[in-house]
């Protein structure tokens, strides 16, 4: 009798035991990397429910799964570019892994920053065009790709420059034109173009040129067109200094271009030197009598 | 000399993140920070290098808070931009699953490899050790440790640089 309970708790327990090693533990399989825009599949196995978390600083999912299948999350689902955490809880058992959703390599946006959006002419580097290249879900593109820039000017002229991206990023320096005007400045990736206008201006005025004629007790005083080194027009408003010296006395004119001249009238001084000048740049100096 | 100037610089700025440690806190991450010699094309001068390294770690502060409260609001110092939104929609999907998450960076190896010509954006490539762990619903699910190479873009604001883009993935 006591042997045959004996021998019934002995098969209890390797059944039990049996079990217990047959029964399967669950079980998570993750890919090391995925491309964001593509399904991403986690295996899992064992029986029972389990719930499933992936976090990241790009989403936060929870599921309650059937152990043994396979949970796939569509671009829908995941699509932030980086490292996500999965956790498999099931009967008190979790089990873990990591994996990285890269960003896909069709570039589908980019931001172009072009630097500054007025300048004079004629200044080597003086523009620089940064760029950023993201995929369709804006995700930064780290993988090298080539980005063109364009610089074009009103009368046809191109420059052009071409640049690697570097961890998502490109950028160049390009010279300013001879010729003031508007300038289209393109930067294109992967068939992604974006464009900004540069407003190049004319530079400081150079061989500043004036005329002084008798009008009644006045004089008249117009510069020639002032014009830049590159022979641009100045912008209107730029200002001109007259200075007429006489003796002691000395009288000082501020007069803004207006349709490329500057013109003032001052009174007929008996004897002077009038002089003109723009910024830093000085006009030629007509010495002015009373018998002219 | 150019030696000498370098390794005087790099004192300073070694100094600089000591003292940053020093007033957050004992419990604070180690950071490593690159040799800024070759970063470009703008010179990057001493006190832009400190500001952008102490505005990014304290964005890593306030993103663990943001986080482990469900408080995107908290982003709006830090953050701005792609960055503030993409952690903004995150924060979001965990309060309406009742999640909480907890981002406790232990260490930092920061190389700036990017500061651009007219001064508007630094991008920064990090080699970050952090402790990530789950809570549902206040319990605790797990935690992991993860190594991951993060960039990081930050733009100038009117009181710090603010981190414009995020983006972590791939083995160091």
């Amino acid at each position: 009798m006591r042997a045959g309970l004996t021998s019934l708790l002995t098969l209890m327990a390797i059944f039990i035991s049996v079990r217990c090693a047959t029964a399967e533990q669950p079980a998570l399989q993750a890919p090391r990397t995925a491309v964001a825009g593509s399904k991403v599949v986690l295996g899992t196995s064992g029986s029972g429910k389990a719930s499933l978390y992936i976090v990241g600083q790009g989403a936060a999912i929870r599921r309650e799964i059937q152990l043994g299948e396979q949970v796939s999350l569509s671009s829908g689902d995941l699509y932030n570019a980086g490292r996500y955490l999965v956790f498999l809880v099931a009967d008190g058992i979790t089990r873990s892994a990591q994996f990285d959703l890269l960003p896909s390599q069709k570039t589908a946006a980019i931001s172009f920053l072009a630097k500054p959006s007025r300048l004079p002419v004629n200044v080597d580097d003086g523009l620089s065009g940064v760029v950023y290249v993201f995929d369709a879900f804006g995700n930064l593109i780290v993988a090298p790709q080539q980005a063109s820039f364009e610089l074009s000017e009103t009368n046809g002229a191109k420059q052009t420059r071409r640049a690697i991206t570097s961890n998502g990023v490109a950028w160049v320096r390009m010279n300013s034109a001879p010729k003031a005007g508007p300038a289209a400045l393109l930067a294109s990736v992967g068939g992604v173009t974006e464009k900004r206008i540069v407003q190049q201006v004319a530079g400081d005025p150079c061989r500043l040129k004036m005329t002084a004629r008798r009008e009644g007790r006045n004089v008249i005083l117009e510069t020639d067109p002032v014009r830049d080194c590159a022979g641009n027009p100045v912008p209107d408003g730029t200002i001109v200094t007259f200075t007429e010296a006489s003796g002691s006395r000395e009288a000082t004119v501020d007069v803004p271009v207006k349709r490329g001249v500057a013109r003032t009238t001052l009174p007929n001084p008996p004897n002077a030197v009038i002089s003109v000048a723009a910024g830093i740049v000085m006009g030629n100096e007509i010495r002015w009598s009373d018998a002219q | 000399m150019i030696r000498q100037s370098t390794g005087r610089r790099s004192l300073v700025v070694l100094f600089a993140v000591l003292c940053i440690i020093v007033c957050v806190g004992a419990d604070v991450p180690t950071v490593n920070l690159a040799s800024m010699d070759r970063v470009g094309p703008r010179p990057l001068e001493q006190q832009t290098q400190t500001s952008v390294i102490r505005d990014y770690l304290e964005a890593w502060g306030v993103m663990n808070a943001a986080f482990q409260r469900d408080e995107p609001a908290l982003l709006d110092a830090y953050f701005i931009g792609a960055a503030r939104r993409k952690l903004g929609a995150t924060i979001h999907d965990q309060t309406g699953l009742n999640l909480q998450t907890s981002y406790k960076d232990k260490s930092h190896d920061i190389r700036i490899v990017f500061y651009s010509p007219e001064g508007l954006s630094i991008e920064l490539v990090d080699d970050v050790e952090y402790q990530v762990e789950l809570r549902d619903h206040g319990s605790s699910i797990g935690s992991q440790s993860v190594h991951a190479k993060y960039i990081a873009v930050l733009t100038p604001t009117e009181t710090r640089w603010k981190v414009r883009i995020f983006q972590s993935g791939g083995s160091t």
